[in-house]
């Protein structure tokens, strides 16, 4: 039996995740469109490779990844594109961002598929390269590319951590997924222990899903054979707590290492996937499948939760109509009811905008008045400390509160503001119904944007600087041009002077000299050789 | 006695040797406090503050011959962050500086330019580039929004456009909600 750790605070808000576990996963059905974003990952914006009018085949590139931090971007199924343009995307600014659309043609007819043989053949350089170009991106929530998580640094990676915890409230799309289909997991698992080169694998599964435990665990031990290479993987069931999924906070429990602020768990040698990202790892080498669907959890005010896998760019209110949204829906939220946002541009039941969902979608959650009544008015804080005692991150947040509130972001800073994970256990206790994680959320974002503007200024400050040197050398430059003119020009004049009559009369007499000492010269030879015949 | 004078005195001509060392050894070239006001203006360099630039304003107000509150660009905060520094009084806007503007960049409309050059002898920056008789186009990124290029164009084709809210830019507001205050 490992021994787990615990992290400090946590909160046990009601799970509300059977509704949505008692049916398979369903496979939605191809939708009258879909609204492709080109912008789904961290990072670079992918750059469209496609044009209105073009038709595409299933699995084919459509936007091409653009920059370091970047993924690719694939047609779901085959069709037309009928239009690229600025589109209203799942964000909580409610600002529209370019996207693809596509009009499928019904015959779901794939590219060539290019399956990877054996990728132990490969090296781990080659492995990144597909796996960005198939658009593999963490499926947990953050869409971080999975093959910058896969660069090797300078620490060696020890324990590779698949996290399956899933301990945000209504979310079950991991759950199902590695209670249908552990095997793939386990093998995608593999293919990331043998890129990072890691000693073991840790699957940290919540106590709260046996069946997914049991499944995972039966899927080692049937690909035993298959795995003899691996070191070891091993099923942890860990402690249902909110936020135990949280990648420090799973790190904490599963090897009591703590990630030190700024840091990444690569510095301590331990490195986290979501399963579902490990899913699709091994359908993007073993089956040359670029991430085109995910699974995505409906789930709140509907008649029947349950599981689809969906395609990328699938319109939400077109999946939600599978689940049927009851009449007194009254908005949709992305996410968990923790950490999620609300969608913009949807709000009652049936057809709305057309926002689609992305690699990130992992649930959707209709919402009601019933079910999220509007939280009460909030009241000054009393300083309770009960929001510290839930603090995950072990901060202050009241006195976080207090200073993003007076916009006083430089304290704010050195109470470790970035290190909050915006998990919302300090709003859900704060008894005076303080929306806390609003105010770390601007704070971040007004730091983050000055940091920006100030990087800008020093910037211009050396562009400024240069281009007066520029200026100044230009200056000298012309100047020592124009004083070398001056002077090639003044020898030349001199040179092309007519002589004066006084200069003329000088130069006859020098010629007349000359020719007067010629003939002396020419008499005394005459002279000698006379002399010598005579003799 | 003598023995506690002499040993402040050899400590004293230690400390004397150490402090002098250290004032050559660590001295810094230029004016830091012109350094620090300057880290804090935003280097638009567009003469608004009535100084040919940031450098020369910063250079202004170290030497105590101009207020802080001359720089538009900077906006409240930078008059806030002025003040702070040199631990002086908070100064709204006075009356003849121009009022703050939301930030923008020039754009060229490049079937008008006519290639004179002069907007690149204008840009304090080195954000614009082209060719006698070639059309000129500006580099966004590299922009600060001056102005210094929009008078100078012969032919009027620079314009100013205020950077609109995008997703890549988008910020976090500040919350809103209802509070009701104890009783
Ligand atoms: S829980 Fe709310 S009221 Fe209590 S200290 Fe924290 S912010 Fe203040
Ligand atoms: S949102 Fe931030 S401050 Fe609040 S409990 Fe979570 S980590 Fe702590
Ligand atoms: S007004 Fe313009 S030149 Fe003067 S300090 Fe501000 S940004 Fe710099
Ligand atoms: S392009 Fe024009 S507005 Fe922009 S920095 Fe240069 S001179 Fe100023």
């Amino acid at each position: 039996m490992r021994t787990l750790y615990h992290f400090h605070g946590g909160v046990h808000p009601p799970s509300n995740k059977t509704q949505s576990t008692r049916l398979a996963i369903a496979p939605a059905p191809l939708p009258s469109r879909l609204i492709v974003p080109l912008h789904q990952h961290a990072g670079e914006t992918a750059k469209p490779v496609v044009q209105a009018g073009d038709h595409v085949l299933k699995g084919q590139l459509i936007g091409m990844p653009d920059g370091f931090v970047s993924s690719a971007v694939h047609a779901p199924t085959s069709g037309t594109i009928a239009a690229i343009d600025m589109q209203l995307i799942a964000h909580p600014s409610g600002l529209p961002n370019l996207c693809a659309t596509l009009i499928p043609d019904g015959k779901d007819e794939w590219i060539e598929l290019e399956p990877v043989k054996n990728y132990r053949d490969h090296s781990t350089t080659e492995l990144q390269h597909l796996l960005r170009m198939a658009g593999v991106v963490g499926l947990g929530g953050a869409a971080f590319p999975s093959d910058i998580k896969l660069r090797l640094g300078k620490q060696k990676i020890k324990t590779l951590i698949l996290n399956g915890a899933e301990c945000e409230p209504y979310i079950t799309c991991d759950d199902m997924l590695m209670r249908e289909r552990a095997a793939e997991i386990v093998q995608g698992a593999e293919i990331l222990r043998f890129m990072l080169d890691a000693d073991e694998v840790l699957y940290g599964v919540e106590d709260n899903k046996p069946e997914a435990i049991a499944a995972l665990q039966q899927a080692i031990t049937a690909s035993g054979s298959a795995l003899q290479q691996s070191k070891r993987h091993e099923v942890v069931a860990i402690p249902t707590i909110y936020p135990g999924g949280s990648a420090k906070q799973l790190i904490r429990v599963l090897t009591g290492l703590e990630v030190p602020s700024g840091k990444l768990p690569t510095d301590i040698g331990v490195q986290c996937f979501n399963v579902a990202t490990a899913y699709t790892v091994h359908r993007a080498l073993a089956h040359g499948e670029p991430l085109l669907s995910r699974i995505v959890t409906v789930a709140g005010n509907v008649r029947e939760a349950r599981n689809y896998e969906a395609l990328i760019g699938t319109p939400i209110d077109e999946l939600v109509a599978l689940s049927e949204a009851l009449p007194d829906t009254n908005g949709y939220i992305m996410g968990g009811p923790m950490m999620g946002f609300a969608l913009p541009g949807m709000s009652g039941p049936g057809p709305a905008v057309h926002v689609p969902m992305v690699k990130a979608t992992n649930c959707i959650i209709v919402s009601s008045e019933k079910l999220f009544p509007p939280p009460p008015p909030a009241m000054p804080c009393i300083r309770c400390t009960r929001c510290v005692e839930v603090c995950p991150a072990d901060l202050q947040p009241q006195d976080l509160f207090w200073f993003a509130q007076s916009k006083e972001f430089g304290r704010a800073q050195t109470f470790s503001l970035f290190d909050c994970i915006e998990c919302g256990a300090c709003s859900y206790v704060c008894p005076s119904h303080i929306p806390l994680v609003q105010y770390y959320r601007f704070a971040k974002s007004e730091i983050r944007a000055r940091e920006h503007d100030k990087q800008l200024a020093d910037q211009a400050r050396d562009r400024h600087e240069f281009h007066e040197q520029r200026i100044e050398r230009e200056k000298r430059e012309k100047a020592e041009k124009l004083a070398a003119k001056e002077k090639a020009a003044q020898a030349a004049k001199l040179a092309a002077q007519p002589l004066t009559a006084e200069q003329q009369a000088e130069l006859a007499n020098l010629a007349t000299s000359r020719e007067h000492i010629r003939e002396l010269a020419q008499s005394a030879v005459e002279h000698t050789t006379e002399n010598t015949g005579a003799n | 006695m003598l023995s506690a004078l002499l040993v402040m005195a050899a400590l004293a001509i230690v400390l004397g040797a150490v402090l002098g060392f250290a004032a050559i050894k660590f001295h810094v070239e230029g004016n830091p406090l012109v350094d620090k006001i300057d880290a804090i203006l935003p280097q638009t360099q567009c003469g608004q503050c009535s100084f040919p630039g940031c450098k020369p304003y910063a250079t202004a107000i170290a030497a105590g011959e101009a207020d802080i509150n001359r720089c538009p660009p900077g906006g409240v905060e930078g008059i806030q962050k002025l003040a702070d520094l040199l631990g002086v009084d908070f100064k709204p806007f006075g009356g003849d500086t121009a009022a703050p503007k939301p930030k923008s960049v020039a754009i060229i409309d490049e079937s008008t330019c006519i290639g004179c050059t002069l907007c690149i002898q204008a840009c304090p920056v080195d954000a614009i580039v082209g060719a006698a008789k070639q059309m000129h186009t500006i580099i966004a990124a590299e922009c600060t929004g001056c102005e210094l290029c929009v008078a100078p164009c012969p032919v009027d084709c620079i314009s100013m456009q205020v950077i609109e809210e995008k997703i890549s830019n988008w910020k976090w507001k500040y919350p809103v909600y209802s509070l009701v205050t104890a009783q």
